[in-house]
């Protein structure tokens, strides 16, 4: 190595919650030490959650900023390179490539998200299905309802209602048809799976949540949100008389039914973003594979957000919520400032913005024995814990007014 | 009676509707709220709200 003048940076790809709080949490820590850090948009922070409710609180997209990337870089006394991709991670060389050039760093930091997942569909207006995973997507789709809505003032009367088919019955799915429904639209949900968020909650949870998020926003048996499940959208194509004031998609489903669309978002999920990490031989298999202090197979490189995958290849899991970044970057700022920690992981409820139900999940560890039991029945709202063989209470679901019972479930779980 | 929000995860703090779950009665304001009072739903520090009117 030539010797440098000025000490090597702490190079951070990636400006979402991870990435942001990673740097916030080191600099309480190590107020000198340089940091770069390196994102494909503009680095400006925002609350990535709100953007599945930000239509019912009436929020335009630049109002989802909370802090300019400009405000955070002289806060935190930082280098940004926006709007900037890496080209390439050299492990052994402890070097990052850019457009701008080649960085050295000391530690490096990926915290570079996840991509949602798309399925490949027929048809010609494929191209136009939405997905909203950034403030950038959600600009996106916010311009294009904005544009309906406005052709539905001009029309009043004789227009059809503005319907969105939805793809995907779980978290992100059911967040966005519930903010969608109280505004207004119509919506069908489509899902394989045979009920809503089948993969969280027991089934008298997911038929509540299906049933108060029917009659959302509309008046009794109006039946805002409609359901296909059991079923797949295959195809979407323009629709033959979008012009004649018609929806401008059809969405076939394998059913055959064909509906008809002013928009559709395709919300099945998302998937670790470990492009840049395969590319530098790092091990992954559903994200970036970490170890206790955040470590890739790789010296000095840590990952942790969305795109990192913790515990080993074959069990590990991945976290793709706030509350685990939280803990991570904590942990993570430490072992950069020199103090070797791991992350440890509380139970970490999920708070599901289905204002229809509202929900608040900890779901057991993937593999745990046993199943869900509806319990204190003569409490408000509904109630389940999943009991194991030993009748040990490993996760539980809260339900409408049941949700202030969290701190009294909390403690009786044993992760 | 103001709305906070969390600036990390978009929780919002209603005064008017305090948080009885955490102790925190109908009416509570958020001068009230102690300072080792996290998020719910994302464990930030009370220190990283903000206000907002919603």
């Amino acid at each position: 190595m030539t010797t440098t003048s000025t000490p090597l940076p702490v190079i951070v790809i990636g400006a979402g919650l991870a990435g942001w709080t990673t740097v916030r949490e080191f600099r309480r820590l190590d107020s000198t030490t340089p940091v770069l850090l390196i994102t494909a948009d503009s680095g400006d922070f925002y609350a990535k959650p709100t953007l599945s409710n930000a239509f019912a609180q009436n929020r335009a997209p630049a109002q989802l900023v909370t802090t300019a990337a400009a405000k955070m870089v002289e806060t935190l006394n930082i280098t940004l390179l926006a709007h900037t991709h890496v080209q390439a991670i050299d492990a052994t060389a402890r070097t990052v490539t850019t457009a701008q050039g080649v960085h050295a760093y000391r530690a490096l930091v990926l915290a570079t998200g996840a991509l949602p997942i798309r399925l490949p569909l027929a048809g010609h207006a494929a191209a136009q299905v939405l997905s909203v995973n950034s403030l950038t997507d959600f600009a996106v789709f916010h311009a294009a309802l904005t544009r309906m809505s406005g052709a539905d003032t001009a029309h009043e009367g004789g227009q059809h209602p503005r319907h969105i088919v939805v793809m995907g019955a779980g978290l992100i799915g059911c967040e966005f048809t519930n903010d969608l429904a109280t505004v207004g639209y119509r919506v069908t949900v489509v899902d394989p799976s045979p009920r809503a968020l089948a993969a969280l909650l027991p089934e008298g949870a997911s038929a509540q949540l299906q049933a108060a998020l029917s009659n959302t926003g509309g008046a009794a048996g109006e039946a805002r949100v409609q359901w296909r499940l059991g079923r797949t959208v295959v195809r979407v194509d323009a629709a033959p008389n979008a012009n004649a004031g018609q929806a401008p998609y059809v969405a076939t489903l394998s059913d055959g039914e064909p509906l008809h669309a002013d928009l559709v978002l395709s919300a099945i999920g998302l998937r670790a973003d470990t492009r840049l990490a395969l590319a530098a031989g790092l091990d992954c298999a559903r994200g970036i594979v970490v170890d206790a202090q955040l470590q890739t197979s790789a010296h000095n490189i840590y990952a942790l957000g969305d795109s990192a995958q913790y515990g080993d290849q074959a069990t590990g899991r991945t976290l793709p919520y706030v509350m685990p970044i939280m803990h991570a970057a904590k942990a993570l700022a430490a072992t950069l400032a020199g103090q070797p920690t791991e992350v440890k992981f509380p139970l970490m409820p999920v708070a599901i913005k289905t204002p229809a139900l509202p929900l608040v999940v900890a779901a057991p560890a993937p593999g745990t024995s046993g199943g869900w039991i509806r319990t204190n029945e003569t409490e408000p709202g509904s109630e389940w814990q999943w009991l194991d063989g030993a009748g040990v209470v490993r996760g539980f679901v809260l339900a409408g007014a049941a949700t202030p019972r969290r701190g009294k479930l909390v403690p009786l779980v044993t992760p | 009676m103001t709305t906070y929000l969390c600036i990390v995860c978009g929780f919002v703090y209603d005064e008017a509707a305090g948080r009885p779950e955490d102790g925190l009665a109908p009416g509570t304001l958020w001068a009230a709220v102690p300072q080792d009072w996290a998020c719910p739903d994302c464990g930030v520090a009370k220190a990283d709200f903000e206000v907002v009117e919603i």
